[in-house]
């Protein structure tokens, strides 16, 4: 029915040709104007980052600590950002890629679809809620802690890792898993040692890009690790000082001094996670081309 | 059953007395993975519990009547959730409301339109645009956006539609406008790239032959692109919608936390996540638990858009790798 709707549609008039080009026109335009005006958004908010934010960049601004009243600078909160990251990295990275290997080594049809499915689910549900749960879990009865902020970092990372990890390993040639159980390679061997090596650049950059989103997430850690001192602080157990509370907070304030902070901080922060996703799709790019020479 | 399948050829393999290492090296991997893969179900779980269990008091003291009033007094602890349900769904529906024929737009753009060799260029930059951290577009929006918004646009769409309730005459450089904004800043690269991937599923036959009949590139397009896209497209919506409705920092930053329900969107206004993220520390247990509630709430609709939105796309994906 479609078709014949369509056919008629395209031949039934002689008369409106000059419309349909007029129309089809205005859509390709329409079209085109999008994509710029997506484009020029990107830059608009890259170049009023670059512009208000690369002046602050100075050695104090990144050595000194946060200050409630003088200048300070942001070093404290670079350095809890960076423990935080990095312990939801050893959380999440491992298990997210035994997740994978299971949906995608020895999952069914209906069980890996499952286990995909509630990754995704996962993934959409709203970090803030995600900063609830943690904060039910670990910070109720206690107080707030680094352990508490890395560990909803890594429910953020662990689908993102699973989910990428898992498509990766799916793209392992057929052919290689079995040269390798050939060889007379049991199951664990092979898929340690053949699969997973096959597919590591493309779950590097699952992970990358993993770690990339959670650099930039400020809800679970606004309810977990937000009351910290304006000092360097190494100790995940207490509340840890960290990037983009700091821009949250600065960014409330009516005080142009802190707002050019924020902005700085901004600035440093977008600069890590572009770096970030250009070396993780470059990374993909490569394993992409390997795969396809292998296959 | 599916250790059986799995272990099979090593089994064969491993017929003449090969090691125990590898028959446990196989048990081993398939129970620590499985472990893993049963986690990912238990922190759901968990977070479903866990907001249920602190929204309990606030669910029973004030029930189903908690969704249809609009007073919120920690002082007094009477709390209700129209407003921000109002400010949730306002700010939502209004940005997909621009994102989606932006992101149509875009996708058609990068499938039918754009020469070959800028379409991965130009979608990675779209992409890029999905990685900017929500606090960092927050920033931009209450520093740059706002004002603008508040000196330019606000005035101009007042000038022009002013007979519309929606744009009122009062202005403001935070509020639900800069929400809106904001937000469809966020859901175009979700919306887009989904709606991308389902373009590209559409057989070439069927455009070749609409482009046969003597059909414009636009002709091809309704007749059989978007067509065939629909569920795929609608999919894409309801993630758009899902990331819009949960998101709390970026429109804490721009909306402006005022209470009320307002029909003009210039002025300040709240949304249920953006309520959660400036008022849970320090909130009185009867004030956490209703926030609580705000999140039961925001739970439910994250988990129906994106349980929905993922079938259609396993749908989308089986019907292309059939044809």
């Amino acid at each position: 029915m479609e078709a014949s709707r369509s056919a008629q549609a395209l031949l039934g008039g002689g008369g409106n040709m000059r419309r349909r080009h007029a129309i089809n026109r205005a859509v390709e335009v329409s079209c085109w104007t999008a994509a710029l005006l997506a484009v020029a958004v990107l830059a608009i908010v890259l170049v009023s980052i670059a512009l208000k934010g690369a002046g602050e960049i100075n050695l104090d601004f990144l050595t000194q600590n946060t200050s409630s009243f003088g200048v300070g600078g942001i070093g404290n909160a670079l350095v809890g950002t960076g423990i935080l990251i990095g312990l939801a990295a050893l959380m999440a990275i491992p298990v997210g890629i035994l997740i994978a290997i299971y949906t995608s080594e020895f999952a069914g049809r209906r069980s890996g679809f499952v286990i995909r499915y509630v990754l995704d689910i996962l993934n959409g549900v709203p970090t803030i809620i995600t900063g609830i749960f943690v904060f039910a879990l670990l910070v109720v009865g206690h107080q707030q802690s680094g352990w508490a902020g890395a560990v909803g970092l890594a429910i953020v990372m662990l689908p993102l890792v699973a989910r990428s990890c898992h498509e990766v390993l799916t793209l392992v040639p057929g052919h290689v898993k079995e040269a390798g159980l050939a060889l007379g390679a049991s199951r664990w061997r092979t898929t340690l040692s053949v699969t997973v090596p096959t597919a590591l650049s493309g779950m590097i950059t699952g992970a990358l890009l993993a770690v990339a989103r959670a650099v930039g997430e400020t809800a679970p850690l606004l309810l977990v690790t937000s009351i910290y001192p304006d000092l360097l602080v190494t100790d995940p157990s207490q509340p840890l000082p960290n990037v983009t509370v700091t821009i949250f907070r600065y960014s409330e304030t009516p005080d142009p001094v802190k707002h050019a902070q924020a902005w700085g901080a901004a600035f440093i922060l977008i600069l890590f996670v572009l770096a970030l996703s250009i070396v993780a799709r470059s990374l993909s790019a490569r394993m992409r081309r390997r795969l396809g020479a292998a296959r | 059953m599916t250790t059986d399948a799995a272990t099979a050829p090593s089994s064969l393999l491993s017929g003449q007395g090969r090691g125990l290492v590898d028959r446990f090296g196989d048990r081993a991997l398939y129970l620590i993975t499985l472990l893993a893969a049963i986690l990912s179900g238990v922190i759901l779980g968990g977070i479903t519990y866990e907001v249920f269990k602190l929204a309990g008091s606030a669910i029973s003291k004030f029930g189903l009547g908690f969704l249809t009033t609009s007073n919120w007094d920690p002082v007094h602890e009477q709390f209700g959730a129209a407003q921000f349900i109002y400010g949730t769904a306002v700010s939502s529906f209004g940005a997909l409301l621009i994102a989606t024929p932006l992101s149509i737009a875009i996708a058609l753009f990068l499938t039918e339109l754009a020469p070959r060799r800028s379409r991965t260029p130009i979608a990675v930059l779209v992409e890029l645009l999905a990685g900017v951290p929500s606090v960092i577009l927050g920033l931009w929006g209450i520093l740059v956006l706002g004002p603008f918004l508040n000196d330019t646009v606000e005035p101009a769409l007042h000038a022009a539609l002013g007979w519309i309730p929606l744009f009122g005459g009062t202005y403001s450089p935070v509020g639900l406008f800069p929400a809106m904004v904001i937000l469809t800043i966020m859901t175009v690269p979700i919306v887009s790239s989904l709606t991308r991937e389902v373009f590209a599923t559409v057989p070439p036959s069927a455009k070749e032959g609409a482009l046969a009949l003597g059909g414009t590139r636009w002709d091809m397009m309704k007749t059989t692109v978007l067509p065939y896209s629909r569920p795929g497209i609608i999919a894409a919506v309801m993630l758009g919608l899902g990331r819009a409705v949960g998101e709390a920092i970026a429109v804490t930053q721009v909306i402006g936390g005022a209470p009320g329900i307002h029909a003009n969107i210039f002025i300040p206004a709240q949304t249920m996540a953006s309520q959660i993220a400036a008022q849970y520390q320090g909130a009185s247990p009867l004030n956490q638990s209703a926030l609580g509630y705000l999140a039961v709430v925001l739970l439910i609709l994250s988990l129906v858009f994106n349980g929905v939105a993922r079938l259609l796309v396993r749908g989308v994906q089986r019907r292309a790798k059939v044809s």
